[in-house]
């Protein structure tokens, strides 16, 4: 973008400025640390110049947004022509208060629903089991038959809204429960939209909730790739998320290489199933953590949209450009709220969003001040979303497309974060994909490390946390109210789930467990199966249980 | 002869939630330290903590868990551990414990709790200062 006799001047005129001006101000003033590094351990200049980026080509490396390589957003007017989709993550106790939830957020301006589960659904468990005792809508909604999944969108019209599910292993299950609710709306299958998290692979290193063994969770993940590539075009079959990686302690840096490798691993095993790239790809999302470091954040989103965009086009060759998007949900990093002093978390959680916005997001998730204490109450997730609102209404900052290119320090640092990704990429390709790097460890070790490094920089006051290692107070009491759960939950839910059981077709539920059994065993595609084995209420725990029979459970690797 | 015998701790997580980012820095923190960490991996029953802790001779034992379900399994827990005689084992716990549960987990045994934030520092020091003397 500058020429080498303009730059040459700059590096001059800085040099001058380094032996004049800067030693005067360094003697009155010193610097506070010796050097200065974001979370990803990269050194941050004093000050960035267009020398920092003086190789970068506008119209190769930036573009324009809703062009390759969509550095600078995948739509051309981003949030001028619609705002991200507000979307907070919601579910505790029974189908029915869950419910409740959903319709208070909606009414309060939140424009998509997002689910959270609670434990023994997410490890494909049903309310009775003997694993479920004490969890049952504790962290999340119990869902263990269509049943409850019916409660749940009562009176919520699946065509007028979309939904993101966070569920994995069961993850089939849980979208044919979603498929037969909007059949018996008679919502045409082509208009049911949202998302399943659906993401097997970052199970087994960060959010470790997995179920089966890597091969057979891979290819969960693939049939409903498949399936919604053919039946559900408004479905994402899949969220890529680095949200779990980086809450397990990662870096910024490894969360945008792990994730991106995981999203190649699932190109790569689709195409192994005979679809081409451009059938799929433009249905692949993604899901990020944003956490602390503002520009840091800004960076990785940036940097991560068009990395993806070089992946989709050199290393699978699409020729749809829709297939080269990168479209991102954000999450505010819950690691980094404090359970002292929990309105600071307020503040918090502004700037992440904040960031996520200015790096272009799609879909944000605000978190609530309370939840380093409990599942947010209903005063606080209003709160969360109001925060949401005041960015997109008041700030102004979402009159122009990505208001940072163009920095100095924003592209040199978005530069930076694409360079060592890449190198992750290259690591891991190495290593020979990404299972082979989960079965050494390679992935776990990294996480541990950096989560030891942070914690280690916090005790030792490395790294401030307002209000935790520093300007701390003594408070007597916990200062906010807090959610609890009904301890009536789990009794209330298994008697339907009994009921349920009692009074369906038991015959039926019989003949679709054996077909299932048959259909696993033969590797076929499961979603047909899946969707009508819920529709006659056989309970995901049953469903879950053919399939460990098939494939077997995973035992954990322990890394520490 | 003075034993030279390093103090063992059980790093345990019970409940089906996967947080194991705090239960692992203080493993490490706990082994940094000096002392013999065994760390059980996630989702492990009562029956298979206790039974750790019996087989691995354990001086002490960490509880993390962030899932709400302490009051169903920490009870289950101290009650196989007494059951096995593995009286004299000092048990403390961490994780999302809500203040207003203390009382009732201090009741049934357990030494200390730390919420999020605690740094290490502070469960090392706690660790010193509360594990049983051998005998």
């Amino acid at each position: 973008m500058f020429d080498d006799e303009k730059i040459n001047e700059i590096k001059r005129e800085r040099e001058r400025w380094e032996k004049t001006t800067l030693p005067k101000w360094i003697r009155q003033c010193p610097e506070c640390k010796s050097e200065f590094r974001n979370h990803s351990g990269m050194l941050i200049k004093r000050v960035y110049t267009p020398e920092d980026i003086k190789a970068l080509d506008y119209l190769r490396d930036l573009g324009f947004p809703g062009e390759y390589p969509f550095l600078r957003g995948v739509h051309a007017t981003m949030y001028r022509g619609r705002l991200w989709t507000m979307r907070m993550f919601a579910g505790y106790g029974t189908a029915e208060q869950t419910n409740k939830r959903f319709k208070y957020l909606l009414k309060e301006g939140e424009t998509g629903l997002s689910t959270a589960f609670d434990y023994p659904t997410i490890m494909g468990y049903d309310s009775d089991h003997s694993m479920a005792k004490g969890e049952v809508g504790i962290c999340g909604v119990a869902i263990s038959s269509l049943k409850d999944m019916e409660i749940l969108f009562d009176g919520i019209p699946l065509d007028q809204v979309t939904t993101s599910m966070t569920i994995n292993g069961p993850a089939p299950m849980l979208l044919a429960m979603y498929v037969a609710v909007g059949d018996r709306q008679c919502v045409p299958r082509e208009k049911i939209g949202g998302t399943t998290q659906n993401d097997n692979l970052k199970e087994f290193f960060a959010q470790k909730l997995c179920i089966f063994p890597p091969k057979s969770s891979v290819k969960l993940t693939t049939d409903i790739i498949e399936y919604c590539a053919r039946h559900l075009p408004r479905w994402n079959p899949v969220s890529i998320s680095g949200y779990h990686i980086r809450e397990a302690g990662a870096t910024a840096l490894q969360e945008l290489a792990f994730t991106i490798y995981d999203g190649i691993a699932y190109v790569e095993s689709t195409i192994e199933r005979g679809l081409k790239v451009d059938d799929f790809a433009h249905r692949l999302s993604f899901f990020f953590a944003s956490h602390n470091d503002f520009f840091e954040e800004i960076a990785k989103f940036r940097a991560a949209r068009r990395l993806w965009a070089k992946i989709m086009k050199e290393r699978f060759h699409t020729k749809n450009p829709r297939s080269m998007w990168m479209r991102m949900h954000v999450q505010t990093s819950g690691c980094t709220l404090t359970a002292p002093q929990p309105l600071n978390n307020i503040t918090r959680t502004t700037i992440q969003a904040l960031a996520a916005v200015l790096g272009g997001t799609q879909s944000l998730h605000t978190n609530s001040f309370d939840e380093a204490l409990c599942l947010p109450t209903e005063e606080a997730v209003r709160v969360a979303l109001r925060t949401q609102q005041v960015i997109a209404h008041e700030s102004g900052v979402t009159n122009t497309v990505d208001p940072l290119a163009g920095s100095y320090y924003v592209e040199a640092l978005t530069n930076e974060m694409e360079e060592k990704a890449m190198e992750y990429i290259q690591k891991i390709d190495d290593m020979g994909g990404a299972i082979a790097a989960i079965e050494k460890g390679f992935f776990q070790k990294e996480i541990a490390d950096s989560a030891y490094r942070y914690q280690m920089e916090i005790d030792e006051k490395k790294r401030i946390i307002v209000g935790l290692n520093e300007y701390t107070i003594e408070e007597e009491e916990c200062p906010i109210k807090l959610l609890r759960i009904d301890p009536k939950t789990e009794k209330e839910q298994v008697i339907r789930l009994q009921k349920v059981k009692r009074e369906r077709d038991n015959r039926k539920v019989k003949e679709v467990l054996e077909k299932l059994h048959y259909t696993a065993e033969k590797d076929e595609n499961l979603m047909p199966t899946v969707i009508e084995a819920v529709k006659v209420y056989v309970t995901l725990g049953e469903i879950t249980e053919v399939l460990r029979e098939v494939y077997g459970e995973y035992k954990e690797l322990i890394v520490i | 002869m003075q034993s030279t015998r390093k103090i063992r701790v059980l790093i345990a997580k019970p409940g089906l939630d996967s947080h194991d980012r705090g239960a692992k820095v203080v493993a490490r923190a706990l082994r940094d330290a000096g002392m013999e960490v065994i760390y059980t991996g996630l989702r492990q029953t009562p029956e298979q903590i206790a039974e750790t802790a019996l087989q691995e001779d354990v001086d002490v034992i960490g509880l993390s868990i962030l899932s709400g379900a302490h009051k169903a399994l920490f009870p289950r827990i101290m009650e196989l551990l007494k059951q096995k005689g593995l009286t004299d084992v000092m048990v403390f716990a961490g994780g999302i414990i809500p203040e207003e549960d203390i009382p009732e987990m201090k009741k049934l045994g357990i030494k200390g709790i730390f919420g999020p934030g605690t740094p290490t520092e502070t469960i090392i020091q706690f660790t010193l200062e509360n594990v049983p003397k051998r005998t």
